[in-house]
């Protein structure tokens, strides 16, 4: 049976050549499916890996109460200061808190391709802190900002995708000019801010206190100690939320629109596929009518004759399949793009072509090669042997 | 037997690759409509909206606030017909459902946007009810909310004076839409700056994000944004000012390049139809070169068989391009009812008369290669069988 099947398919491959039209109608129809699916899947898995390499479990954001996110939140000075003040946060070398207040506010520039319309960029106010809580992040060019001077450090996501930020040019903000002094990369979603002194932001702002605090955790219980002595603290209203939770919760929205949109895709593109592939595999069928009849007379079983069908149209399926996820790698792989993200501000990120995603489309095309060759087979196998014989 | 008859005598001769083929031109369609109202929701925002309005904003960034004393300033501009402005309240409903909610002047924005359209008694409960609320129809519609109630809304930026967020206002008016554009962009709700300015926890007063500038008629917009622009620089309150329509399409353009997706899917979408239906268009003439040689002795001409086969590639494209366009309507009113009009899926005449174009460039690409062969056959090869 299994020689017999073996025997029939190596036949069938050998004339794919032959019938390359059909054959080819297969092949294309998946990689256009594979490759949507793919690269669509791949902006998802971009977003989040961005995110997800943003922050640590070891530290925690501080927001005002029911802020969701840091643009919303905003503290005075007093409170920034009984916040480091409270139990549970780990001291630095020199017994201080480790802490940085951050004051976040939004500048607009122009994309690299734009000419007016102003994209929302994160403008980070920090304290010298914030580079010992982020110790991944450096500067790759130029150098730090002066504490006390309207000096800017800018992400490298941010140089990539918006123009007027480049280092030696000047950012004018509220009235007054910003030197870009240094260039930084942090490998996460900070990659797509601006960073400079804290105070500075603040006179230029208007602004006196902060909107977040960012806090090293002082042990496994850090967190727990944290969060009771602000509950009970009558001065403060907060959400302690840990580093990387507050990040990977960003994600959620953007996966989930994707998500959406990626099975709708897929699922209308493989039905179109399906029948696309049911399409040439009758053909291809119809073309062999009577080299199969013939193998039947010789004594060929009907079922061998199925899984030679099967296997031409899984083939051509997978052919189609590897060919998508190319065209996806090639095309999309690491292609830098930004939206709109949690704080309002554009978050950089580059499409990531996984291999898990791969390995979907391969599944996908599977399913997809089966339906299609399923159909096929069976009429192939049941077609009267001396019918077609003596078809034309 | 009629030439139409013929032609669609010939598709179904052999039915399930007809079938087949028709199905797939529908789930092409199907996702064309799908995608390119998608897109139209990102990209119409702007068509819609004249250039007779400006808006002005904080040129660091429209989340900058800027001081309402500046409008004195503005309206002595020439040009300026009216000022109006509003400010962003970070409105949540429940949980966490966010809100398009905005404080403001109730006079001036009636003033500005005429074309929102509210019955004047309740304009007039608005601008006299210091907690009043005003809601779009959509809105209300979609929370059950009636006039009279009081609706809990609490802000996710903005505590009041006793610390809370829960806030809690009157409505006092529903507006709708002058148009299908507008009407369809009545998510919106709107309260009182003076109510705000006091009630708020941080003593934020006179503050604002926007101010949305009406002009005169025949003013020169172009002039009038640099005017404004000029006046405010080198101060701490330097301004941006745009159309309304510029606005609205950087406002789009923040979130992503929709159109280009868009595009790229659909671009795939298309070219592995071309070549389905392409290839079974081909193999049709194929199988008949006989019968098309027959036909050319009987005396059709040469022009008549290229019809045949151009005909017969149309009928099919445009039978799976109104079905799958249809099918696309259907799905869109159902997202649509099924979110409450929160996403305004419909297939709108634009996206039709898109489809149609698509319907006939689809059918020239897939029929004509094959119609020039049926054209080009010479009777006697064809009848050999060479």
């Amino acid at each position: 049976m299994l020689r017999q099947a073996l025997a029939i398919t190596g036949i069938s491959i050998r004339s794919v050549p032959e019938r390359w039209a059909p054959s080819l109608v297969i092949v294309v129809g998946l990689a256009g499916v594979v490759a949507v699916f793919t690269a669509l899947l791949a902006m998802a898995a971009g977003f989040e890996s961005t995110l997800k390499a943003t922050g640590r479990s070891d530290a925690v954001v501080i927001l005002r109460g029911g802020s969701d996110a840091e643009l919303n939140s905003a503290f005075d000075r007093e409170s920034t200061d009984i916040i480091k003040q409270e139990p549970g946060i780990r001291p630095d070398a020199d017994g201080k808190p480790l802490a940085s207040a951050e004051l976040m506010v939004i500048a607009e520039l122009v994309r690299r391709e734009d000419v007016r319309s102003g994209a929302n960029i994160t403008l980070r106010g920090v304290e010298p802190a914030a580079f010992v809580l982020r110790p991944h992040l450096t500067i790759i060019k130029g150098r730090n900002f002066t504490p006390g001077l309207r000096e800017l450090i800018v992400g490298r996501g941010v140089l990539a995708q918006f123009q007027g930020a480049d280092i030696g040019q000047t950012v004018r903000m509220r009235g007054s000019e910003w030197h870009v002094v240094g260039e930084f990369d942090s490998g996460d979603s900070h990659n797509s801010e601006m960073w400079t002194d804290i105070n500075v932001a603040r006179s230029t702002f208007g602004r006196s206190g902060s909107s977040s605090v960012l806090a090293a955790l002082d042990g496994r219980d850090g967190l727990a100690r944290l969060k009771s002595a602000v509950a009970a603290d009558p001065r403060l209203s907060l959400d302690v939320l840990v580093e990387r939770d507050y990040f990977s919760s960003q994600t959620r929205q953007f996966r989930r629109t994707i998500g959406v949109l990626a099975s709708v895709v897929t699922v209308i593109m493989g039905l179109g596929a399906i029948f696309a592939a049911l399409n040439s595999m009758y053909a291809a069928v119809a073309a062999r009518g009577k080299e199969i009849a013939t193998l039947r007379a010789l004594g060929f079983g009907g079922l061998p004759v199925v899984v030679s069908v099967m296997i031409e149209a899984l083939l051509l399926a997978l052919a189609g399949a590897v060919l998508g996820a190319l065209i996806a790698y090639v095309l999309f792989n690491n292609l830098s793009v930004s939206t709109l993200g949690q704080n309002f501000t554009q978050v950089v990120f580059s499409f990531k072509v996984t291999p898990e995603l791969v390995v979907r489309g391969l599944v996908i095309a599977v399913v997809i090669g089966m339906v299609g060759g399923f159909l096929p087979a069976l009429r192939a196998a049941r077609l009267p042997v001396t019918v077609s014989l003596r078809e034309q | 037997m009629t030439r139409t008859g013929f032609v669609i005598a010939n598709l179904f001769r052999r039915r399930t690759r007809t079938i087949l083929t028709l199905l797939s031109v529908i789930m092409a369609f199907l996702l064309f409509g799908l995608l390119q109202s998608v897109n139209s929701i990102f990209s119409s925002g702007a068509d819609f909206v004249g250039a007779t309005r400006l808006f002005v904003q904080a040129r660091v960034s429209f989340t900058t606030s800027l001081p309402v004393s500046m409008v004195p300033k503005l309206e002595a501009i020439p040009g300026v017909a009216r000022v109006a402005y509003q400010q962003w309240f970070g409105g949540v409903w429940q949980t966490n459902t966010p809100l398009i909610m905005f404080t403001l002047d109730p006079q001036r924005y009636h003033d500005v946007y005429p074309e929102w359209v509210m019955p004047d008694a309740q304009w007039q409960a608005f601008a006299h009810t210091r907690t009043g609320l005003i809601v779009g129809r959509q809105l209300a519609k979609q929370y059950g909310w009636k006039i009279g109630q009081k609706i809990p809304i609490s802000s996710n930026i903005w505590p009041q004076k006793n610390g809370s967020k829960a806030w809690q206002f009157d409505l006092v008016g529903i507006f709708d839409g002058k148009d299908e554009d507008w009407q369809k962009r009545t998510n919106l709700a709107f309260i009182q700056s003076d109510y705000f300015d006091e009630a708020n926890q941080f003593g934020i007063k006179g503050r604002t994000n926007f101010f949305i500038l009406k002009l005169a008629p025949g003013a020169n917009a172009e002039a009038i944004s640099k005017t404004v622009d000029a006046m405010f620089e080198n101060s701490p309150d330097e301004t941006k000012t745009q159309t309304e329509k510029e606005f609205n399409m950087s406002f789009v353009k923040q979130i992503g390049d929709i159109g280009l997706i868009v595009r790229w899917i659909l671009f795939a979408v298309f070219f592995t139809l071309l070549l389905v239906v392409g290839n079974t268009m081909a193999q049709s003439v194929r199988e008949r070169i006989p019968e098309l040689a027959v036909l050319k002795t009987l005396g059709f001409s040469d022009g008549s068989v290229l019809g045949f086969v151009l005909a017969e590639a149309f009928a099919l494209v445009l039978c799976g391009g109104l079905v799958g366009m249809v099918l696309a309507s259907l799905a869109g009113a159902m997202v649509e009812k099924g979110t409450g009009g929160q996403f305004l899926l419909s297939l709108t005449g634009w996206v039709w008369s898109l489809g149609i174009v698509a319907i006939v460039l689809m059918s020239l690409a897939v029929g004509l290669l094959p119609a020039l062969r049926a054209r080009r056959l010479k009777i006697v090869d064809a009848l050999a069988g060479r």
